[in-house]
């Protein structure tokens, strides 16, 4: 299917999606004797939305897990900037540009939300360890230039007013938002979404859905996240995949999966023979 | 004012000096303890093995000297030279760096995602290895450490407080080991919080002692994480083994010390560096003042042994998690 599409191409809102950033070739994922992931195959495209969706317990968070290391699959093999990606840890993959949000918030809870979303410039910071002992130099220059690009990000996000606040004390809505203001501090190529709006009322879903098209759009980062709101997704998404117990049943345009008779029946619930 | 009340005074400020001293065998458990959820066993252990290693440096010991001769049949046991306390410092650093990196690589990294009971009784087993692991490298004998740190009741304060009292009054005593103890401890307190609160490595071990996937998915590495905090944990163990081991002497019962960094660390909770300070001086100052109060006039004496588990046993009906440790809210 990707080899009939073109190269890159323009949206109808006239942003350029280019060619893919990630591909996953035929992953299987088992726990034991389960099998979480089946055979699944699917690209993600330079600057677009992705969306993965399915019924509970379909194995999206797993795909996600896959693709940031925490889990590694028995079979298929992962393609990541044009060539293949060895199994790796979590960390060491943060560091190639995957930056990511979790279902259930994993913020530092401990932590002032201008140092949540600092934690998010590690893997671009580079002194030395004596170097910042001593608070010399470079390690203060370099605390400075992230400082900077950490602030444009508060101001992106509209969270200026809770910027010393331990994020333990903020509410869940702008917790998520926290979040994803970290994940972005990274400058991702590929930024995760694990249901991003999961638990908000309509007013915050609104807001986060503007902020992940905005980000999509000033930033050009590419986004593939999960979300079970089948309105916020169709709006968002430029592309779907479609899970269900593991197996891939959809893939295309909101537009395309939303007429898949197979589709219909997960979400339906028709019996599975 | 009574002589009396001066003394008590004088019992008041030993207290929050020997409090110091325990505080600083706590911190190193806190430092642990807030980056992996592990109670290291071993941490007093790693005092006294900091400060055979550092008597064996100065001195000029041969590492092994026994094992060798036994097995060569030769008769070596120093190497002729000492070492300025100064590099001697430097050189056991880097022992308690390298030994971090060992733990990481041979204990740590085998179990992870394992039970914190597990990880626990893993440091047990280490905490008797490196017993006699030390008792092999520099002998059992007990050993004078001298780095060069004053030692004995201060003149000065003694004359300048002089005063205060009537005849029978002579000034506060203070043992000036206790004092530079008490200025080492403050710097280097200062020097940790600092470091956590305003580096980039500072972060990310907050970041580890919150989250482990979250700080995983931010590109920190756990493994790195480890090995920094329990070189500095090292550190820290050199820092008491040093102060004291120049107060009492290097010898198995240093280790000992670590006992007495429970009920700190039952005051000032697990995760609090803070608690880990106000819990020493609590302990201390409790422990003397009780005696002195209490204990000597009423009860016959010799309370300082258990005073500070009792408090603690309080504190902990009370107060489980410490005047500082974090309540832990499970959401039902």
């Amino acid at each position: 299917m990707t080899a009939q599409q073109p190269q890159s191409y323009v949206t109808s809102d006239g942003r350029t999606i280019g060619p893919p950033v990630m591909e996953m070739q035929n992953i299987t994922l088992r726990f034991g004797g389960v099998v979480a992931i089946q055979d699944i195959s699917f690209d993600i495209r330079e600057g677009e939305i992705r969306a993965i969706i399915g019924p509970n317990g379909a194995g999206k968070s797993s795909m996600l897990n896959v693709i940031n290391g925490f889990y590694h699959p028995q079979e298929g093999r992962i393609l990541y900037k044009g060539g293949e990606r060895k199994p790796m840890k979590p960390y060491q993959i943060a560091h190639q540009g995957i930056a990511r949000t979790f279902q259930n918030i994993a913020l530092f809870k401990g932590m002032t939300t201008l140092d949540n979303i600092m934690t998010g410039r590690l893997t671009h910071m580079k002194t030395s360890m004596l170097s910042q002992a001593v608070w010399w130099g470079r390690a203060e220059k370099e605390e400075v230039e992230n400082r900077e690009l950490v602030e444009k990000i508060i101001d992106f996000l509209e969270i200026q007013s809770i910027r010393k606040t331990p994020v333990g004390r903020l509410p869940y809505g702008l917790q998520k938002r926290v979040e994803l203001g970290r994940a972005l501090a990274a400058e991702p190529s590929l930024l995760l979404l694990d249901e991003p709006m999961a638990g908000m009322n309509v007013e915050e879903k609104e807001d986060m859905s503007r902020f992940i098209l905005d980000v999509n759009d000033e930033f050009g980062t590419t986004i593939a996240l999960i979300e079970h709101d089948m309105g916020v997704v169709m709006d968002l998404a430029d592309r779907v995949v479609v899970m269900d117990y593991g197996k891939k049943i959809g893939d295309g345009t909101p537009d395309e999966v939303r007429g898949n008779q197979d589709v219909i029946d997960a979400y339906l619930g028709v019996a599975h023979d | 004012m009574s002589a009396d009340f001066y003394f008590g005074v004088e019992v008041f400020l030993n207290g929050l000096m020997a409090g110091v001293m325990y505080s600083l065998v706590a911190l190193g458990f806190v430092l642990i303890f807030k980056a992996s959820g592990i109670f290291n066993y071993a941490q007093g252990i790693m005092a006294l093995f900091a400060a055979l290693t550092l008597v064996g440096f100065q001195e000029g010991q041969v590492p092994f000297s026994h094992l060798i001769n036994a097995v060569f049949g030769t008769e070596i046991h120093h190497f002729g030279w000492h070492l300025h306390a100064f590099f001697a410092i430097i050189l056991a650093l880097g022992v308690m760096v390298l030994f971090a990196w060992l733990v990481e690589k041979l204990i740590l990294q085998h179990l992870v995602n394992q039970e914190p009971i597990i990880l626990f009784m893993a440091t047990i087993g280490l905490a008797y290895f490196m017993e006699g692991f030390g008792d092999l490298m520099w002998g059992s004998n007990v050993k004078k450490l001298d780095i060069g740190i004053p030692q004995g009741g201060n003149f000065w304060i003694e004359e300048k407080t002089a005063f205060l009292g009537g005849e029978d009054f002579y000034g506060f005593y203070l043992d000036t080991l206790d004092i530079y103890a008490t200025v080492i401890a403050g710097l280097l307190v200062a020097g940790l919080v600092v470091f956590s609160q305003y580096t980039r490595t500072g972060r990310a071990l907050r970041a580890v002692a919150d989250d482990h996937q979250a700080a995983l998915s931010v590109g920190i590495s756990l493994r790195a994480i480890w090995v920094i905090v329990w070189g500095i944990a090292g550190f820290v163990a050199l820092v008491a083994g040093i102060m004291w081991g120049s107060k009492s002497g290097v010898q198995f019962s240093l280790s000992l010390i670590a006992l007495k960094a429970l009920p700190v660390l039952m005051l000032g909770g697990f995760t609090s560096i803070p608690g880990a300070i106000v819990g020493g001086l609590i302990i201390g100052v409790g422990e003397k003042m009780f005696e002195f109060l209490i204990g000597a006039p009423l009860l016959g004496g010799a309370t300082e042994n258990w005073f500070a588990y009792v408090l603690a046993l309080v504190f902990l009906v009370f107060r489980p998690q410490g005047l500082f440790g974090e309540k832990i809210i499970e959401r039902v």
